[in-house]
């Protein structure tokens, strides 16, 4: 039966070109806007970790108090102190202490330039629970971490540009002028967004690339190795670094510190440690406050530190008014359309087509015209998605990318918001009573 | 003449909508839904423009950055005689006007070392006045291209070399003059002490205005000021240069080129570590201009949806009431008076879309502001939008009323 309805349908298309067109394109319109705006967001909302991110968490802790808070909400990266006394007490699984820097890189070939590289001081839990990849070697070992050693994991990228991309794992390195050992060489790794050291960079570098160097933590403090950003409680807001020990055991917050848990318990359990140590902080007179602490999941960790560029959230909103106003649009133009065809619903009643049989073959050609709209909103997509450059910084652009269910969800979405549009229409059309149409017409 | 007649047809335009509710409803639901959108994403773009056009006060055109890092080992007083004679050397290249080094440019986003708070007493106990600085010495002002409104520029022997751990106490310093008028009020900054952290300070000069180098500054912007130092960070240091005409290149290459026949002391990465000021604008408001980009194009495919379905429902309505409109043209009306009934009719729509728009458009205001860091909607805005949808609404109805004027009067009396 459907598809003497999909005749009819092409039947009475072909003889209002104008309005079929108009209603075709104006859902094309809607559908691709919609779609190329959640491509975006999608792309810069998307989970680094699947499967894993929702076992991994970020620690804040207060130790700045409510004048220097952000409507009470603890600091986003830890002081020293707590960072290294949350390591020492060992509660979690997995843990790692992480702060972003950078070093100038030499290597024993004279013929390559000394260069400034960036890169991460890390744990060795650092690979596992992020699961980074590993082209050569492998991490180093906690004993390696508790020794200070002059270990040193590079990137695939900077493999390449000092080894050629040979197996460098037991050559040195120099970083700062120091030599280091490199133990292990990454495979190709740069998770999107850049989740793991977001919290200690400033929100606009969510998407950028990740680092080439990671070192030891407790090598780098040694070095006197700054963070990128440094968060001082002070009247000032600056941070002299010139005497290194007293600036490190201060309230300066550079540090991230994520816990792997294995279950929602274990992280009530780590949940309640952290506010235990807020609470002994505050008995020793350090901390003046309650203890303010806070666990966040990976995920729940990106959306309170709201990465995403506005312009996407923005767009979503915006085009799927568009699609809402589209759908206003064209229910009125689907009553247009069907009721000019009442004598045509007329004969067919009174042939004996119930009104059942008028819902349906009203509504295949709703869902025919959507798909029909479907498709050229996904050409239309497409278009959008491949000048997606000029609209957005190259960085966000790139990430934005065509898929099976992307291509589904345009057709499905144009199908249904063509229904949910014909469903006012086609009810008036099935209220067409027969006898009184034959007898005006005839 | 012709608004008399108009206006003698509104009662029968009125009993004819009152048959076609739902269609009517449709159009006047589409037209208030496009205004409350359409005013919105317009307002955003407004705001983004707005701020992506702050100017830097700085010439521009004529200016680009060197990002001079320092290879590892030279102690501060090396860095400082480097310094002094990479300023000299970038001073005689042939297109370069003048040069100065500082820790940050305009646009550059946040860093260390470029926020300080000023006090007016020594033991201030209310809120320091946040500013953005940057380092600066006797070619800064003729460099980034500044207008010296009152006051001097500073002297060559007030140039301090600062090291990492030195304290930051310059004779004087050079502020914007929106910076003086917001500590003294009455206008009275010029040669007035004031107080850096570090030690009291007096204002030399002032200029007419500066950015600081922060993107998204809010309360701090254009509250800049130039202090006389050289900062001899290990890390590295910030040439600006200013060259003579705007074709760059050449002297960019000249620039780089000279820099390292004079000392290999240091490490540029010739594709990242020199930008012009175009290039840094460009990447600061990138954000900023694909919002505005992106809501412009929404905007417009909006009205030209809504058009759309104008012009589709109206030929719709033509074609049903072409009887109507026979008996009424039979009846003596003319066919200008068919034409300005649907003009009228859709005006009187459109004016429906358009009240229930306005109203939508505060309410959703209302919460965008909550949601995202949105101004007030200003009155004007939907008004501007009601008459973008009235002539909107009057050019899509053009075509159907046109091809509806054009129906003969014999029409009444033909069956089909």
């Amino acid at each position: 039966m459907w598809r003497y309805y999909v005749a009819l349908a092409l039947r009475s298309s072909a003889r209002s070109k104008a309005l079929t067109a108009l209603v075709i394109a104006l859902l094309a319109f809607g559908v691709s806007a919609c779609m190329v705006s959640y491509a975006v967001f999608r792309a810069t909302t998307s989970d680094p970790l699947p499967g894993k991110s929702s076992r991994l968490y970020a620690v804040q802790i207060d130790n700045v108090g409510p004048s220097y808070t952000w409507h009470g909400e603890p600091p986003d990266m830890l002081s020293y102190t707590d960072a290294v006394a949350l390591w020492q007490a060992h509660k979690a699984d997995r843990q790692t202490l992480l702060y972003p820097a950078s070093w100038q890189v030499e290597s024993d070939d004279p013929t390559i330039p000394a260069m400034p590289m960036s890169g991460d001081a890390v744990t060795a839990d650092f690979f596992p629970m992020f699961d980074v990849p590993f082209r050569f070697g492998a991490s180093w070992s906690a004993n390696e971490d508790a020794q200070h050693a002059n270990v040193v994991v590079i990137s695939r990228r900077l493999n390449e540009k000092l080894f050629g991309g040979q197996n460098s794992v037991g050559h040195e390195i120099r970083l700062d002028g120091k030599a280091f050992r490199v133990a292990g060489v990454l495979d190709d790794w740069n998770p999107r967004p850049r989740f793991f050291d977001i919290g200690e960079l400033s929100r606009d570098q969510a998407f950028d690339n990740v680092g080439d160097i990671y070192i030891p933590f407790t090598r780098a403090t040694d070095m006197q190795k700054n963070s990128r950003y440094a968060n001082c409680p002070t009247a000032t807001g600056e941070t002299d670094t010139s005497n290194w020990g007293a600036y490190l055991h201060g309230e300066c917050g550079r540090i991230g510190a994520w816990v792997g848990l294995a279950t929602p318990a274990d992280a009530e359990r780590y949940r309640e440690y952290l506010r235990n140590y807020a609470k002994e902080q505050q008995r020793l007179g350090r901390f003046a406050w309650p203890p303010n602490v806070r666990l966040n999941s990976l995920m729940d960790w990106l959306a309170y530190l709201n990465i995403a560029p506005k312009a996407s959230s923005f767009s979503m909103l915006i085009s799927g008014s568009f699609l809402l106003i589209v759908m206003v649009n064209v229910v009125g133009l689907m009553l247009a359309r069907f009721m000019r065809r009442a004598p045509e619903i007329g004969i067919r009643r009174a042939l004996g087509a119930s009104r059942a049989d008028i819902y349906q073959q009203f509504l295949i050609e709703g869902a025919a015209i959507g798909f029909t709209g479907g498709l050229l909103g996904l050409a239309l997509t497409l278009l959008g998605l491949w000048g997606i450059g000029r609209l957005f910084e190259p960085k966000i652009a790139r990430l934005v990318h065509v898929d099976a269910p992307l291509v589904l969800l345009t057709l499905l979405l144009a199908v249904i918001a063509t229904v949910v549009s014909a469903l006012y229409p086609t009810w008036r059309a099935a209220q067409t009573r027969p006898a009184w149409q034959i007898k005006i017409n005839h | 003449m012709v608004l008399t007649r108009t206006f003698m047809q509104l009662r029968p335009i009125i009993t004819a909508l009152r048959r076609h509710k739902v269609a009517t409803l449709l159009i006047v639901l589409q037209v208030a839904l496009t205004l409350a959108v359409a005013s919105n994403a317009l307002l955003i773009v407004a705001t983004r423009i707005v701020h992506l056009s702050r100017p830097t006060s700085t010439d521009e055109a004529h200016l680009f950055v060197i990002r001079n890092g320092w290879k590892l080992g030279q102690n501060a007083a090396q860095i400082n005689a480097n310094i002094a004679a990479d300023l000299d050397t970038l001073r005689h290249v042939a297109g370069v006007r003048d040069a100065f080094s500082s820790q940050g440019f305009p646009l550059a986003g946040y860093s260390a070392n470029i926020i300080a708070r000023l006090k007016l007493e020594p033991d201030q106990k209310t809120h320091a006045q946040l500013i953005t600085f940057y380092a600066a010495d006797e070619h800064a002002i003729d460099t980034l291209g500044l207008t010296l409104v009152s006051g001097r520029n500073f002297r060559p022997d007030e140039i301090a070399a600062i090291g990492p751990s030195d304290k930051m106490s310059p004779p004087g310093i050079i502020v914007t003059r929106s910076l003086a008028d917001k500590l003294f009020p009455d206008g009275s900054a010029l040669g007035k002490t004031v107080y850096l952290p570090d030690g009291p300070t007096a204002i030399f000069g002032i200029i007419a205005s500066l950015q600081g180098p922060l993107k998204n500054s809010g309360a701090v912007d254009g509250y800049t000021a130039l202090v006389p130092a050289r900062y001899l960070d290990p890390a590295g240091i910030e040439y600006l240069v200013r060259t003579d005409s705007t074709a760059m290149k050449p002297v960019i290459a000249a620039t780089l080129k000279a820099l390292q026949e004079r000392s290999d002391a240091r490490i540029i990465d010739q594709k990242q570590d020199v930008v012009t000021m175009a290039q840094v604008r460009k990447h600061a408001y990138a954000s900023d201009h694909s919002v505005a980009m992106l809501m412009s194009i929404v905007c417009g495919l909006l009205l030209l949806a809504t058009a759309g379905g104008i012009v589709g429902l109206s030929s719709f309505w033509v074609g049903q009431r072409r009887r109507q409109i026979g008996i009424r043209r039979s009846l003596g009306a003319t066919s200008g008076d068919i034409l300005r009934y649907f003009h009228a009719e859709n005006f009187l729509i459109v004016s429906g879309g358009v009240a229930l728009g306005a109203l939508l458009a505060f309410l959703a205001n209302l919460g965008l502001m909550q949601l995202y860091e949105l101004p007030r909607i200003p009155l004007y805005a939907p008004l501007l939008g009601a008459l973008v949808l009235w002539l909107l609404g009057q050019l899509a109805v053009w075509g159907p009323a046109r091809s509806a004027a054009r129906v003969p009067p014999v029409v009444a009396i033909r069956t089909e």
